[in-house]
C-alpha cells in the first residue's frame, strides 16, 4: 500500500503543484491518476519514488517512509516506466531489461535469464534480445519498458503515460496485456494519465486531479462515471459518460427473444448453429452479414453498440460455442435501459 | 621527388618518427584532461558558458606565437618538444573540452532521468550512461583534433622542433621542391589514416548508433 499523508510541493518559483494530498493506493491494484496538465498528477506519482521531494507531510510505502530510505536503494525497489520507454539507445534490449538487477550486482548470467523470461511475459520474441531500441518499433520498446520495470520484481510500479506515445491499435492492445500482466502478478501500481478512457480501461480506483494538485474525487471507474462529485468531473469525465458507464454493466440480465422474424429479416445460421447472415426484404440489397455477436458474460455497451450497428436494429446473442440463442432488438435495449434507472 | 626519397629516407623517416609522438602525445594529454573539465562545464550548468570562452580563446591564439612565448612561461628551452606538446596539449583541452561538454548535453535528459529512476547513482550514470551515449560526439571532436594537431606540428618547425615540417623548411631554404612535396604528402597520409584509424574506433565502440540503419 501506498499512503500519501498531508503531501504539499511547493516549487521554488511559488507554484504549488501539489496542495495537501491524503490518499491511498491499495497493494495489489492499479491506481490512476487522472487530470488536465498541471494538476500535479505526475509530480504526486514521482514524488513516491522521490524523483521529486515534497514540502511538507510524508509518503509510506508499505508502511515504511520514503524520505528516510536512501534515494537510489528506494528507486531500485520500485519500477518505472515512461512515456517513450526511455529506453537506453547504447543497450542491447537483453541489457536494458536487466538495468535494476545489474545495479544491484546479480551475475550476468542471472540478469539475462531473468531478462529472457521477462521478454517472454511481455509478448516479445526472445530474438530481439541482442537488438538495440532503436531496431525496434514504439510499441515494442514499450513493451521493453515495462519488462524492465518489472525485471527485479519490485512489489510496486510506477507508470507515467506509460501508453499515450504509440498509435491507438497498438495502444489497445499494450491495454489489455497490461492488464493480463497484472492479473497475474498483482503489483500495486500508481499510473498517470491524461486520457480518462484509459483510467476508466485500467484503473482498479480513479484519483481524478483538478488544477492546483487538490483531488476532485477517488473512486471506481465505475462510481466516477455514475456518480461524478462536481461539475469539474462531470466535464472531466465527458459527455458521453451515461453510454461509458454501460461498460460496467452485465448483459445477462438483459431479456432475449427467440429466434425469428425482425423487422422483416430472418437470421440465417450455419449447420452448426452459428449466425452468418440476415435475410428479406427488410435488409437493403436482400442479404447483410452479421458483423457481431455477445455473450450473456459481455457489457450493455457492446449490446448497445450491436444493436445500433446491426442493418436490422437488433444484437444476435451467441452461447458459448458461439451458437445463436437470442436476439435483442433495439427497442427491447430501450426498455430495458429505461427500467433499470426507474424507482422500484 | 623518388631520388630524394630514395637519397633522404634516413631524414624523412626521423621527421615522421618526430612528428607522431608530438602530434598524438598532446592529443592523449589533451582528452584526458578535457573529460573531467567539460564534465565541470555540464554538471554546473554556470561554468557552461566561461568555458566556451576560454577554449575560444585559447584557440585563437596563434601557434606560433604560443611555441614562442611557453618556453618563458615554463622555462624551457626554446628549441625544447615539450613547448609543443604543452602547446597542442592546450589546443586539444580547447577544443575538446567544449567538445564533451556538448557531448554530454547531448543526452537526452529524459534517459539520464530514467537512469536516477532506476536506482543509478551520479558516478554510475556518468560513466555507464551518460558518458557512453556522448561517445559519438566526443569521437567526432577527436578527429578534428588528431588532424588539427598533425598539421600544427609542422609549424614547429619555425622554431626547430617540427617533424615533417622540417622538410618545409629545408626545401623552402634550399628552394627545392621535392622535400616539401614529401612533406605534404605524409601529413595527408597520416592525417587520414589517424582518421580511419579513430572512426574503426568509434564504429567498434559505439555499435548502437548504426543500428537503426540496420532496422528490418
Amino acid at each position: 500500500m501506498i499512503t500519501f499523508e498531508h503531501i504539499r510541493k511547493q516549487f521554488p518559483d511559488g507554484t504549488v503543484a501539489v496542495d495537501d494530498l491524503d490518499l491511498e493506493l491499495p497493494s495489489g491494484k492499479i491506481t490512476v491518476f487522472v487530470g488536465p496538465s498541471g494538476c500535479g498528477k505526475t509530480t504526486s506519482l514521482r514524488m513516491i519514488n522521490r524523483m521529486v521531494e515534497p514540502t511538507s507531510g510524508r509518503i509510506l510505502v508499505d508502511g515504511e517512509d520514503v524520505l528516510e530510505k536512501d534515494p537510489a536503494v528506494l528507486r531500485r525497489g520500485i519500477g518505472y516506466v515512461i512515456q517513450h520507454a526511455g529506453l537506453f539507445p547504447h543497450r542491447t534490449v537483453v541489457d536494458n531489461v536487466a538495468t535494476v538487477p545489474h545495479l544491484l550486482g546479480r551475475s550476468k548470467k542471472e540478469r539475462r535469464a531473468a531478462a529472457m523470461e521477462l521478454l517472454e511475459r511481455v509478448g516479445l520474441p526472445t530474438a530481439f534480445a541482442d537488438r538495440y531500441p532503436s531496431q525496434l518499433s514504439g510499441g515494442q520498446q514499450q513493451r521493453v519498458g515495462v519488462a524492465r520495470a518489472l525485471a527485479a520484481d519490485p512489489p510496486v510500479m510506477l507508470m507515467d503515460e506509460p501508453f499515450s506515445a504509440v498509435d491507438p491499435v497498438v495502444r489497445d492492445q499494450l491495454q489489455q496485456e497490461f492488464l493480463r500482466l497484472q492479473s497475474e502478478l498483482g503489483k500495486t501500481i500508481a499510473l498517470v494519465t491524461h486520457d480518462i478512457d484509459e483510467a476508466v480501461k485500467l484503473g482498479d480506483t480513479i484519483a481524478v486531479f483538478r488544477a492546483g494538485g487538490h483531488l476532485a474525487q477517488v473512486g471506481t471507474p465505475q462510481e466516477l462515471l455514475e456518480r461524478p462529485a462536481d461539475d469539474f468531473v462531470r466535464d472531466f469525465v465527458g459527455r458521453d459518460r451515461g453510454f461509458r458507464g454501460l461498460s460496467f454493466e452485465s448483459a445477462a440480465s438483459l431479456p432475449v427473444r427467440p429466434l425469428g422474424e425482425v423487422g422483416g429479416a430472418r437470421l440465417v445460421l450455419d449447420d452448426s448453429g452459428r449466425p452468418v447472415c440476415w435475410e428479406g426484404p427488410g435488409v437493403r440489397g436482400g442479404s447483410a452479414p452479421v458483423e457481431g455477436t455477445f455473450t450473456a458474460h459481455d457489457s450493455l455497451r457492446l449490446v448497445t453498440d450491436l444493436a445500433l450497428s446491426s442493418p436490422v436494429a437488433t444484437a444476435v446473442r451467441v452461447d458459448g460455442a458461439g451458437r445463436a440463442d437470442g436476439l435483442v432488438p433495439h427497442h427491447d435495449l430501450v426498455d430495458h435501459l429505461a427500467a433499470r434507472r426507474a424507482p422500484a | 621527388m623518388i631520388d630524394y626519397l630514395s637519397n633522404n629516407s634516413d631524414v624523412v623517416l626521423a621527421a615522421l618518427r618526430q612528428h607522431v609522438p608530438l602530434a598524438f602525445l598532446p592529443l592523449l594529454i589533451g582528452v584526458v584532461l578535457a573529460l573531467p573539465v567539460g564534465y565541470l562545464g555540464v554538471r554546473f550548468g554556470w561554468l557552461y558558458h566561461p568555458l566556451l570562452n576560454a577554449s575560444g580563446i585559447v584557440y585563437s591564439i596563434p601557434s606560433l606565437a604560443l611555441f614562442v612565448t611557453l618556453p618563458y612561461v615554463l622555462g624551457t628551452r626554446i628549441l625544447s618538444p615539450v613547448n609543443i606538446v604543452v602547446a597542442l596539449s592546450l589546443y586539444t583541452l580547447a577544443l575538446m573540452a567544449r567538445t564533451v561538454a556538448d557531448g554530454l548535453r547531448s543526452v537526452d535528459a529524459s534517459l539520464t532521468e530514467a537512469a536516477t529512476a532506476m536506482g543509478y547513482r551520479r558516478t554510475r550514470r556518468l560513466l555507464e550512461v551518460e558518458l557512453p551515449l556522448a561517445l559519438p560526439v566526443v569521437l567526432a571532436g577527436v578527429r578534428v583534433a588528431a588532424v588539427s594537431n598533425i598539421s600544427l606540428v609542422s609549424v614547429g618547425a619555425l622554431i626547430g622542433v617540427g617533424g615533417l615540417g622540417a622538410l618545409f623548411t629545408r626545401g623552402f631554404q634550399l628552394f627545392y621542391p621535392a622535400p616539401i612535396l614529401v612533406g605534404v604528402i605524409l601529413s595527408v597520409l597520416l592525417a587520414a589514416v589517424t582518421d580511419l584509424v579513430i572512426v574503426s574506433i568509434q564504429r567498434a565502440v559505439t555499435p548502437w548508433s548504426r543500428a537503426s540503419a540496420r532496422r528490418a
